[in-house]
């Protein structure tokens, strides 16, 4: 940014000795004409200063537009009258400041000379500033393209470690592992709910909405899997009327919640430990609430999990341009995390 | 016949500990299993065991946080599914590690590497070695886990106003007293955020944040006032990086 300003300021400059240097210019040569020096220094300063003007006026006009390809013949108008407005400008103030009729007759024969390198002056500043600003532009253009691709590339670096969930699927394998050797009809049942879980996650398009049902259904496959890993400790209550049943949301969007609920609820004390979910559809709003027991005073500060949180809370953002779907209570041991889905 | 204790959450993961080690029957006696850290922490004081399989992500204190709170650490053999800072500090200071699920061929290469380990070996420095490697795991930074009499506290870290050598312990004050922790000052001074908690004196480590007032006290010293009154000797030394930190 300091770098652009200081551009700006080198250009600024520029344009400032670039017109001392024609308004001498033209002084020396009116004074060629065997003009008095003083006539010739009138004669040379408003011109450039007026000519200064449309320059800067067509400058800044394109600064905040650019014309499109259909409109350049705009830019040619806007020229046009830049100039004329310059010419006649120098043509109608000159007589006043120099009363000397000589002079009042070279300024009138000298006009369309005048017209001519006042447009070829504005017109190649035109050309200028438009090429200068479109390269800015541009620039801005790929830093944001740089940036977006970035966003993405992360996003779907978290995704696919989201899928994967190390923790999770390890765990899961060691506890089929156990059931092998004595209940080897829970370890196949167990391998297929894995693996349907498995599924469920990878088949997931982001763009495409689901209904409560299936959201739920995928839920549970997960919620079974890790009542096999923790036992009686994980209890779950699930409620939902008939009337959420067709309703949509993103898919994988309550899935990020209840792990963090459960990881919570079952590492956060040691007793049993019931997370639930209800569901209930009220002014176009499906509302989804979890909860979950935590210990207030020894919960590691959210930081690890908040991402997944943060990640519904982004995901929801971007569908829905909202921040305010989710919100998260803690009182009384107990964690509620509530997120709204606007039914469209 | 040596003595084991399998210390792991999830019933099954137990289970599986327990069929593999059917083979060691004749040298190897399973005193109990522990579901938590807490059962863990007794039954170690209780059986003084040789040996335990120890898993790392478990309700309320983990295993390394379990670990510190025992005063004559058994030999240990972590089981566990993933976790990369641990793997590193298993990989150098654990008698071996197990990751889940793992084969029986493996189980039995780490119970022999235990077995066959010179009588000479101490378990206890062994496992002081192993906690400060996994004290690099930043999970480890956000608490501290203390004993007071026969309960476990947890204090998380935001909690803690000041800490003070005490001996080989250091003590831990808090709003709601202190406590003793056997870890060194120059421990908590590596691992807590700098940021935060600046070693003011040989003595002190103190939280920024608590700070209301800094007098100059003698030559070259300072004293700190902390909101809850405690007064703080601050060193020369300690009162230039007390300076850096708040920025003056």
């Amino acid at each position: 940014m300091a770098n652009l300003s200081n551009t700006f300021s080198k250009v600024r400059i520029a344009f400032i000795s670039g017109g001392i240097v024609w308004g001498l210019l033209i002084t020396y040569l009116v004074h060629s004409f065997e003009f008095a020096w003083y006539v010739a220094f009138f004669d040379g300063s408003i011109c450039t200063v007026l000519l200064g003007a449309a320059c800067w006026l067509i400058n800044n006009n394109l600064r905040y537009y650019q014309p499109g390809k259909d409109s350049y013949i705009n830019l040619l108008f806007w020229c046009l009258a830049l100039t004329a407005a310059a010419t006649f400008g120098a043509r109608w103030l000159l007589p006043f400041v120099v009363n000397n009729t000589a002079y009042t007759n070279f300024l009138i024969k000298s006009i369309t000379i005048r017209f001519f390198t006042n447009f070829l002056a504005i017109g190649w500043m035109a050309l200028i500033s438009m090429i200068w600003y479109s390269q800015l532009d541009q620039k801005e253009n790929e830093k944001r393209k740089v940036e977006a691709e970035k966003l993405a590339r992360d996003a779907e670096l978290y995704n696919l470690r989201q899928q994967l969930q190390p923790h999770f699927l390890f765990n899961s394998l060691n506890s089929i592992n156990a059931l092998i050797g004595f209940k080897p009809d829970e370890a196949r049942k167990m391998i297929h709910q894995l693996s349907d879980f498995l599924r469920g996650t990878l088949k997931k398009d982001d763009q495409q909405q689901v209904t409560l049902t299936d959201e739920l259904s995928h839920l549970q496959l997960y919620l079974d899997i890790e009542k096999v890993r923790f036992g009686h400790r994980l209890k779950t209550e699930i409620s939902c009327d008939d009337k959420c049943e067709t309703a949509i949301l993103p898919p994988m969007i309550l899935q990020p919640i209840v792990e963090n609920a459960i990881k919570f609820g079952l590492y956060d004390t040691t007793e049993s430990v019931t997370v639930s979910i209800r569901s209930e559809i009220e002014d176009g709003y499906l509302t989804i609430t979890i909860q979950n027991p935590y210990d207030p005073k020894t919960a590691r500060p959210r930081k690890g999990t908040g991402f997944g949180l943060s990640g519904v809370q982004r995901r929801l953002y971007l569908l829905f341009a909202r921040t305010d779907l989710v919100e998260t209570y803690a009182d009384d041991n107990i964690f509620t995390t509530i997120i709204k889905i606007p039914q469209l | 016949m040596k003595r084991v204790l399998v210390i792991d959450d999830e019933p099954l993961a137990r289970m599986v500990v327990l069929e593999y080690l059917q083979d060691f029957k004749d040298q190897l006696e399973v005193l109990q299993e522990c579901g938590d850290g807490f059962e863990g922490l007794k039954a170690i004081q209780l059986h003084n065991p040789d040996l335990i399989f120890l898993d790392v992500q478990m309700p309320k204190i983990n295993g390394f946080e379990m670990l510190e709170l025992v005063e004559n650490a058994p030999s240990v053999i972590f089981t566990t599914a993933f976790d990369e800072y641990a793997i590193k500090a298993f990989e150098t200071h654990a008698v071996d590690y197990l990751l889940k699920p793992f084969t029986k061929d493996r189980f039995n290469k780490a119970v022999e590497k235990f077995l066959s380990q010179a009588p000479a070996t101490q378990p206890v420095k062994q496992t002081e070695n192993l906690l400060a490697a996994a004290s690099q795991s930043p999970a480890q930074h956000e608490r501290i886990v203390v004993k007071t009499g026969t309960k476990v506290k947890i204090i998380p870290v935001n909690d803690v106003e000041y800490l003070e050598a005490d001996d080989d312990y250091v003590s831990v004050h808090t709003a709601e007293g202190s406590f003793l922790k056997n870890k060194t000052m120059s421990f908590f001074e590596q691992t807590l955020d700098p940021s935060q908690f600046v070693r003011v004196h040989r003595s002190y480590i103190l939280k920024v944040q608590n700070i209301t007032r800094i007098d100059p006290y003698e030559k070259d010293a300072h004293i700190a006032i902390l909101k809850s009154g405690a007064k703080i000797p601050v060193s020369k030394t300690g009162y230039v990086k007390l300076k850096q930190v708040l920025g003056i």
